[in-house]
C-alpha cells in the first residue's frame, strides 16, 4: 500500500493501466505490430486526463509504471512501428476501470481483458475468451491445452517435479472436448527445462510464463 | 486471521512490529528486505517533496503547478510552521504527480501527498531522523492493507473517501506511532481520520488528478495530524475502527457513478469545471 513507485497522475488509471498492458505484452510474447485498446467505464470517461492512453501504450512497449519515458510513449510507439488505436467499449457488468486489448504480433493475435482495481492492483480475467486470473503479483504460467482428461494432473506433476508450489489455479474451457486454458500463479518461476518440456507436449497448445509486474 | 484495526488495537508493544511480522509471514521476505524497500520508497517520497516545493511548472492540464511553491515561500501570518509545512509537503507531492513526475502511491497516486505531508512534515518539524520513519511506514502500509481487504481502494469504486480517507488513516496511524502512541491509539487515530472523510466524492475536473486533488492532499495531511493528536491525547472513536471501515465501504457502494472518478458530477459538473475540462482536453 506504499507503492508503486510510478509516474503520475493516477495509480489505477496510469500505473494499473500500464501493468495491464505489460501483462498483455508478456502474454503475446513479442513486440506487437498493432494494438486496439477498448476502454470501458471510467477508463473511457476520464482516461485521457489520467494519462491512461500513454500508460497503456507504454505497457505494450514493455515499459514499467516508474519509467519516465511513459510520458512519451505515443511517439515511442510511432518510432518502433507499433500502431495503436483507441475505442470506447461497453463490456457490461465489469469493474469501471477495464480495458480490452486486441494485440497483433508477427506470429500471434491475442485478446486480453483486465481491470485496474485501485492502488495499481490489476487483474487480467480473460484471454481469448477463456476465464483466467493473472494479477502479476507472482510468476504465472498460462497454458492453453486440449480439453482431455489428465492434463491438469500432468502439468501439476511437471511443476511438482521442479519443486514449484502452486498458489492459485484456474481452469476454464469454452466447450467440452475443445480447448481449455489454465492460469497458474506460482511461488517461484518454473525453470527452463520443464518449461520447454511442457511446450513440447502434444496436448499443450500454447504456454507463456509471465513474470510479476508488481514491485 | 489477518490483522484488522480492531485486533491491532488489542495488542501491546508497537503496532508496526505486529504488522511487520505479518508481512514477513505473508511474503516470505526478511524484515531487513522489507525495511530496505521502504527506505528506498521513503527517499523517493522525500525527493518528490523537494522537487514539488521548488517547481512552479504547470501540470498536464495546467490547472495546478504553483500552489506548493507559493505556499512554501509565502509569509506565515499564523506563525505555525507545522501547519504550513504539512500542507506544502503534501501539495508538493501531488503537484509532481499532476506533472507526471515520479511519486510513490500511498495508497494511490491521487492521494500520494497525504502520508509524506503528515509524516515528513511532523518529522522535520520535530527534527526526527529519517531512519525512525521506517517503522511508522510499515504501519501505514499495514493500515492501507487492512482497509484494502474490505474495499477496492480507488475513487472509481468508493469515491474519494476510499482514496484520501485511506491515505489519511494510514498517515494518522503512522504519525501516532512516530510520536510513541500505543497500537490502540494508532488504530483509533486511523478510525478518527477515516470517519471524518466519509461520503467524500471523487469529482475531478475534466477527469484530471488536479482539482480538487492537489489541495485536498494539503487539507487531509493536516486532518491526519489532527487525528493523531486527538488519539495521542486519549480520544477514541466511539464506533469501533473496523465498523468505520465497513461504513466507508457501504457508502462507497451507495455513491452514484457520477461521483466516482468519472468526471461527470460535483465540481467537474459546474459551468467553470466543464469549461476548464474542454480547454484542458485540447491541450492534453
Amino acid at each position: 500500500m506504499i507503492g508503486p513507485v510510478m509516474v503520475g497522475p493516477s495509480s489505477s488509471h496510469t500505473a494499473g493501466a500500464c501493468r495491464l498492458a505489460l501483462l498483455a505484452r508478456y502474454l503475446l510474447g513479442e513486440k506487437p505490430k498493432r494494438v486496439e485498446f477498448g476502454l470501458h467505464g471510467s477508463f473511457a470517461k476520464t482516461g485521457k486526463g489520467h494519462g491512461t492512453h500513454l500508460a497503456l501504450v507504454a505497457g505494450v512497449l514493455g515499459l514499467k509504471p516508474d519509467d519516465e519515458r511513459l510520458k512519451e510513449s505515443l511517439s515511442l510507439a510511432e518510432r518502433e512501428g507499433v500502431e495503436v488505436v483507441f475505442k470506447e467499449v461497453e463490456l457490461g457488468d465489469v469493474h469501471p476501470n477495464t480495458v480490452r486489448m486486441a494485440l497483433e504480433g508477427e506470429k500471434e493475435r491475442l485478446v486480453v481483458t483486465g481491470s485496474s482495481l485501485g492502488g495499481g492492483v490489476v487483474r487480467v480475467f480473460d484471454v481469448d475468451g477463456f476465464e483466467v486470473r493473472i494479477t502479476g503479483s507472482a510468476p504465472t504460467l498460462v497454458v492453453k491445452n486440449v480439453d482431455t482428461p489428465g492434463v491438469v494432473a500432468r502439468v501439476a506433476r511437471i511443476l511438482a517435479d521442479d519443486e514449484v508450489n502452486i498458489a492459485y489455479l484456474t481452469v476454464s474451457r469454452k466447450k467440452r472436448g475443445g480447448e481449455a486454458m489454465m492460469s497458474i500463479e506460482m511461488d517461484r518461476p518454473l525453470t527452463e527445462k520443464p518449461l520447454e518440456y511442457l511446450a513440447y507436449l502434444s496436448y499443450i497448445l500454447w504456454v507463456r510464463q509471465i513474470p510479476p509486474v508488481m514491485d | 486471521m489477518p490483522l484488522t484495526l480492531n485486533s491491532l488495537a488489542a495488542l501491546s508493544g508497537r503496532a508496526s512490529e505486529h504488522v511487520l511480522r505479518e508481512e514477513v509471514e505473508e511474503t516470505g521476505l526478511t524484515p531487513e528486505a522489507i525495511l530496505e524497500k521502504l527506505r528506498e520508497r521513503l527517499s523517493i517520497m522525500r525527493d518528490s517533496v523537494r522537487r514539488g516545493l521548488a517547481s512552479d511548472a504547470p501540470s498536464v492540464a495546467g490547472m495546478v503547478g504553483r500552489n506548493a511553491k507559493t505556499l512554501w515561500e509565502a509569509e506565515d501570518p499564523l506563525k505555525d510552521p507545522l501547519l504550513k509545512r504539512v500542507q506544502a509537503y503534501a501539495m508538493a507531492v501531488n503537484e509532481e504527480n499532476a506533472r507526471m513526475g515520479r511519486i510513490v502511491a500511498a495508497p494511490t497516486a491521487g492521494s500520494a501527498g497525504t502520508l509524506p505531508g503528515a509524516l515528513l512534515g511532523v518529522a522535520d518539524h520535530l527534527g526526527i531522523p529519517e531512519e525512525e520513519l521506517l517503522m511508522p511506514l510499515v504501519l501505514a502500509a499495514g493500515v492501507g492493507k487492512m482497509i484494502g481487504r474490505v474495499i477496492h481502494i480507488a475513487g472509481a469504486s468508493g469515491g474519494c473517501q476510499a482514496e484520501i480517507g485511506s491515505s489519511a488513516a494510514m498517515a494518522a496511524a503512522a504519525v501516532t506511532e512516530l510520536l510513541g502512541g500505543t497500537p490502540e491509539a494508532c488504530a483509533h487515530a486511523a478510525a478518527l481520520a477515516l470517519q471524518n472523510t466519509l461520503g467524500l466524492v471523487c469529482d475531478p475536473v475534466g477527469g484530471f488528478v488536479e482539482v480538487p486533488c492537489v489541495m485536498r492532499n494539503g487539507f487531509y495531511a493536516v486532518h491526519a495530524v489532527s487525528a493523531a493528536s486527538m488519539a495521542l491525547a486519549g480520544i477514541r472513536s466511539v464506533i469501533p475502527p473496523d465498523e468505520v471501515v465497513l461504513a466507508m465501504a457501504r457508502i462507497g457502494r451507495l455513491l452514484p457513478l457520477e461521483l466516482k472518478e468519472t468526471g461527470l458530477g460535483g465540481l467537474a459538473d459546474t459551468p467553470t469545471g466543464r469549461k476548464l475540462a474542454e480547454e484542458a482536453l485540447k491541450k492534453a
